[in-house]
């Protein structure tokens, strides 16, 4: 079980999850090992969650208001190209029996045929995705480094109500940059260096240093979320008993803050980086868009404008699916971390 | 510190919270006049298209000879209406299905949730992205994307909360009283999710404009002719080398309107958070107390006349002087907020920083407590044991790292030789398969189990005194028992001094060979274990403390309530009786926690 939300505010407003603040009873249903318990149980929210992508994805072109295979083809379409369209669509056949071919045809890989362009969607996907995953793993990366460690501090720092000046213009500056669109940030980014200092490239991906503006415009959003949400849960777990008794024990500082306070203010912080970090897959798109960066979001924004819906499936599929696999990455890493997550009380 | 009275919930206007409701003001006035005032220069065409800034265009005219900042001003109307419409989509939508949830029957309930979490898994982007392919490219289509998108996060919150209410003892009365489920929702969900689904409602504002705008942006909501901040943007970005000025204005407009719907948010969160605002309960003026100078020189800790005042230097512990012998249990009795555990944690150096300690002498041994000590010295001369074990263990770590923590860094002792002792220290104690535990976490094992595993721990550095500060009062009483029988023979057998703190004379007295009686601050009496044993108390307020706490065998009886401020709190008395002082039952009165 994840705990709440997209936004990282809410753990002001529902009870805070951080350990030792409330006790939450659970119990595992199976008295297997707490570990094939958990991994059961999220094993089901995995499966739901793809069920649900496949039937969602499914369902896109059955919805599209009207004739879809007139939509497809256009408002000056003959007789045929629509019936050519309507029979490549599979739209001929009755509902259940197209579910079945698509759900097949997920199975084999093979998302069907671009429209616009005579190749298979998979291949389409397969030049485009590493372009996407390379920007969205070095934004993963850059956020955890600079913003876990920096909402601790600042959260150390200002404990107990010291360091008032420093409380505000962190709650400000990190206010801002959650206020700012992320295309608007990268906009910034591209008038200052590359069109005022002329340090970096504007747009494309011709070398590495084209990677830096697109990766810092993803991330500096989802840093100033986490960076918030670790500097409460250290605030949080600070006054819990459990550090005053680490204090007692007169623990040099790295070893009090880094072993005592921080595996248990990433479990909440984690649970909500989850659900930021899948985000940043949609940060992507909008990112691409502003650097030209050829990735899948660039690629679905085209498709989506012309109408090539076998490639829009494709991608929403491949899109959906990176970022489940990227909270179930969460939620193992909590089990490692914080054993209580698993869920399951062994009779001690 | 002693609050008598539950804090009351005032709504605090912060500065954040009034500069976004400026800022949000400002917005929908432009929204409101712009389009009024400027539309013409806003959309008509003129043939002085691309220009750099001038006295008639400030930020200069885009592709068609329109005027920039005309055009990003009068874009605010389009830009507010969509985020509020779509906000309001999303809010209703999603207070409907989240609460709805709560009256269905389990099963569809439970369903319903697991398929509101999955959809929650979605970057709700690429969400607005499938929609929006579905309904095409679109003001209004854009609209429906985005709300659709964002009503299972809003319906989970609405869920999760409704789901702590539904649990509380008005809501299942209201149910087997048999009173209908949508009056429920209107009666008592509702109006108790109104403060968070609030401030929820100004975040979602913020997101939504910033998704809408992002559609926008990329091209996929609002098209030619119309115009939001997001496509005023997207038209910028294609002149931004030749006219970056065209990209400025919207961009001013966005985050201005972002911001102050974020601070609204922020602003509400902290001005209905009842845990805010919150400050150290103020006592009664000081008073100029004399030294009590019952320090001793002789004495293993001495501590003579202790004063610990909070940062606006109110005092709450006003002279306290004691002493403990080697191999003495020195007793600290009073009721909360009677400055019991600051003195405690004041010899044991463990006061938060900002309250200020200052005495005569503090001491251990030759050790001054009043400076700054080597850490290790402190670590292995001081034993600490808290009240809660169930929170003073951490949740996250195994017990038996947390326990050969002291011998491993400060004794410089390996793992395995640390653990080794401590497996052994355990199975001393008669805790059975201690290597088991050693390996556990503290959610597996019991109150008492935890309790006497720290108590032991603490003896591996073979320390000087042991503070203990209400080491008993999280147990249940037959544990109690055990973990008052662990301190005898500690004390007996390794003749380790000890500083006992409890607001229960029972437990003192079955352990003591001193007590000292706190209140305010301030000790009211001294005693001997045997002069407390034998009934023979002189204070008003240690009788009354004494009529108040009932034998074991009592227990169930009524209990006598004791109040502070039925006495004469300022007459300290080591010596001389006094009169007066009276016992009350008056209901009203109960002892709050620390």
């Amino acid at each position: 079980m994840t705990e709440p939300t997209m936004l990282s505010k809410e753990v002001q407003i529902l009870e805070s999850t951080t350990p030792g603040a409330t006790k939450r009873p659970r119990g595992g249903a199976l008295s297997l090992s707490p570990w094939a318990d958990y991994a059961l149980r999220r094993a089901g929210g995995v499966i739901l969650s793809v069920a649900l992508l496949v039937v969602v994805t499914f369902f896109m072109v059955p919805l599209i208001p009207g004739d879809p295979a007139v939509a497809v083809a256009g408002a000056d379409a003959t007789s045929e190209q629509i019936e050519a369209i309507r029979s490549s669509l599979g739209l001929n056949e009755p509902l259940f029996v197209q579910f079945i071919n698509y759900v097949g045809g997920l199975f084999t890989g093979d998302l069907g045929e671009s429209f616009a362009y005579s190749t298979s969607v998979s291949q389409i996907i397969a030049t485009k995705l590493p372009f996407t995953a390379e920007l969205a793993v070095l934004g993963i990366i850059l956020v955890l480094l600079v913003s876990v460690p920096t909402g601790m501090l600042v959260g150390i720092l200002t404990r107990g109500g010291r360091k008032k000046w420093l409380d505000v213009s962190f709650g400000m500056l990190t206010g801002f940059f959650q206020a700012v669109p992320q295309y608007v940030v990268s906009t910034i980014l591209v008038v200052v260096f590359a069109i005022i200092l002329k340090v970096l490239p504007a747009a494309g991906a011709a070398s590495l240093s084209a990677l830096i503006l697109p990766v810092i415009g993803l991330s500096i959003a989802p840093i100033c979320s986490i960076a918030r949400v670790v500097r409460r849960e250290t605030s949080t777990v600070l006054e819990q008993d459990y550090l005053r008794t680490a204090r007692g024990w007169r623990l040099p500082s790295l070893r009090l803050y880094a072993r005592h306070a921080l595996p248990n203010l990433l479990t909440t912080a984690l649970t909500l980086a989850g659900l930021i970090l899948a985000g940043m897959l949609g940060g992507a798109i909008i990112v691409e868009n502003v650097f030209n960066w050829p990735g899948l979001g660039r690629e679905i924004v085209t498709a989506i404008v012309n109408k090539d819906y076998p490639v829009i499936q494709g991608i929403i599929l491949v899109l959906g699916f990176l970022a489940i696999v990227l909270n179930l990455l969460v939620d193992v890493i909590l089990g490692l971390i914080d054993p209580r997550t698993l869920g399951g009380k062994s009779n001690g | 510190m002693a609050e008598t009275a539950r804090p009351r919930r005032r709504f605090r206007w912060t500065t954040g919270l009034i500069v976004g409701l400026v800022m949000m003001s400002v917005m929908v006035l432009t929204a409101i006049l712009a389009p009024i005032f400027l539309s013409e220069a806003a959309e008509k065409l003129t043939p002085q298209a691309s220009q750099g800034p001038s006295a008639a265009h400030w930020l200069g005219t885009d592709d068609f000879g329109r005027d920039v900042l005309a055009r990003s001003l009068v874009a605010t109307r389009l830009t507010l209406l969509m985020t509020a419409a779509t906000t309001a989509i999303a809010v209703v939508a999603g207070i409907a299905i989240g609460t709805a949830v709560w009256l269905a029957p389990r099963r569809i309930r439970a369903a319903v949730l697991r398929v509101i979490e999955a959809a929650v898994a979605y970057p709700s982007l690429i969400f607005s992205l499938l929609i929006a392919a579905i309904l095409g490219q679109g003001t209004w289509s854009a609209v429906l994307a985005i709300s659709i998108a964002s009503i299972p996060a809003f319906a989970r919150l609405t869920a999760n909360m409704a789901a702590s209410i539904s649990q509380r003892n008005y809501v299942s009365t209201a149910r087997l009283l048999g009173v209908s489920g949508p009056h429920i929702i209107t009666r008592h969900l509702l109006p108790n999710m109104a403060e968070p689904l609030l401030v929820l409602t100004a975040t979602v504002f913020a997101t939504t404009l910033i998704d809408l705008s992002s559609l926008s942006f990329i091209g996929l909501g609002v098209q030619n002719p119309e115009y939001d901040f997001g496509r005023l943007l997207n038209e910028g970005l294609v002149n931004i080398y030749s006219q970056p000025l065209q990209a400025v204005m919207p961009s001013i407009m966005i985050t201005i309107t972002g911001l102050g719907a974020m601070l609204i948010g922020d602003g509400l969160a902290a001005a209905t958070d009842p845990r805010g605002g919150r400050k150290f309960g103020s006592l009664r003026k000081a008073s100029e107390v004399p030294a009590s100078m019952r320090a001793d020189a002789q004495a293993l800790v001495e501590v003579d006349n202790l004063t610990v005042t909070t940062p606006s230097g109110v005092p709450l512990v006003k002279g306290v002087s004691l002493s403990i012998h080697a191999g003495e249990v020195v007793g600290l009795v009073g009721e909360s907020g009677s400055g019991k555990s600051l003195t405690a944690m004041s010899i044991a150096g463990l006061l938060p920083e900002e309250l200020g300690v200052s005495a005569k002498t503090m001491r251990l041994g030759e050790l001054n407590l009043l400076k700054k000590n080597n850490p290790r010295e402190l670590a292995i001369s001081i034993g600490l044991v808290y009240q809660d074990p169930g929170t003073s263990f951490n949740p996250a770590l195994r017990i038996g790292s947390q326990l050969t923590e002291v011998s491993r860094v400060h004794l410089g002792q390996s793992r395995r030789t640390a653990f080794g002792r401590m497996v052994k220290a355990l199975a001393d104690i008669r805790i059975t398969q201690p290597e088991k535990r050693m390996k556990q976490h503290p959610h597996e094992l019991s109150g008492g189990m935890l309790q006497r595993a720290m108590i032991a721990s603490t003896l591996v550095t073979d320390p000087r005194l042991i503070i203990a500060d209400e080491p008993t009062t999280a147990l249940d009483v037959t544990v109690q028992a055990d973990v008052l029988r662990q301190f005898r023979t500690i004390n007996r057998e390794m003749g380790t001094a000890m500083l006992f703190i409890s607001h229960d004379i029972g437990v003192v007295q079955a352990l003591c060979d001193k007590v000292i009686v706190m209140n305010g601050g301030k000790i009211l009496e001294r005693l001997t274990g045997e002069e407390l044993a034998a009934g023979k108390v002189k204070h008003p307020y240690t009788k009354a403390l004494l009529a108040a706490t009932p034998s074991i065998a009592e227990r169930k009886a009524e209990l006598v309530t004791v109040t502070a401020k039925d006495f004469a709190l300022d007459e300290v008395f080591d010596d001389d009786p006094a009169d007066g002082g009276h016992i009350t039952n008056s209901p009203g009165s109960k002892e709050t926690a620390q």
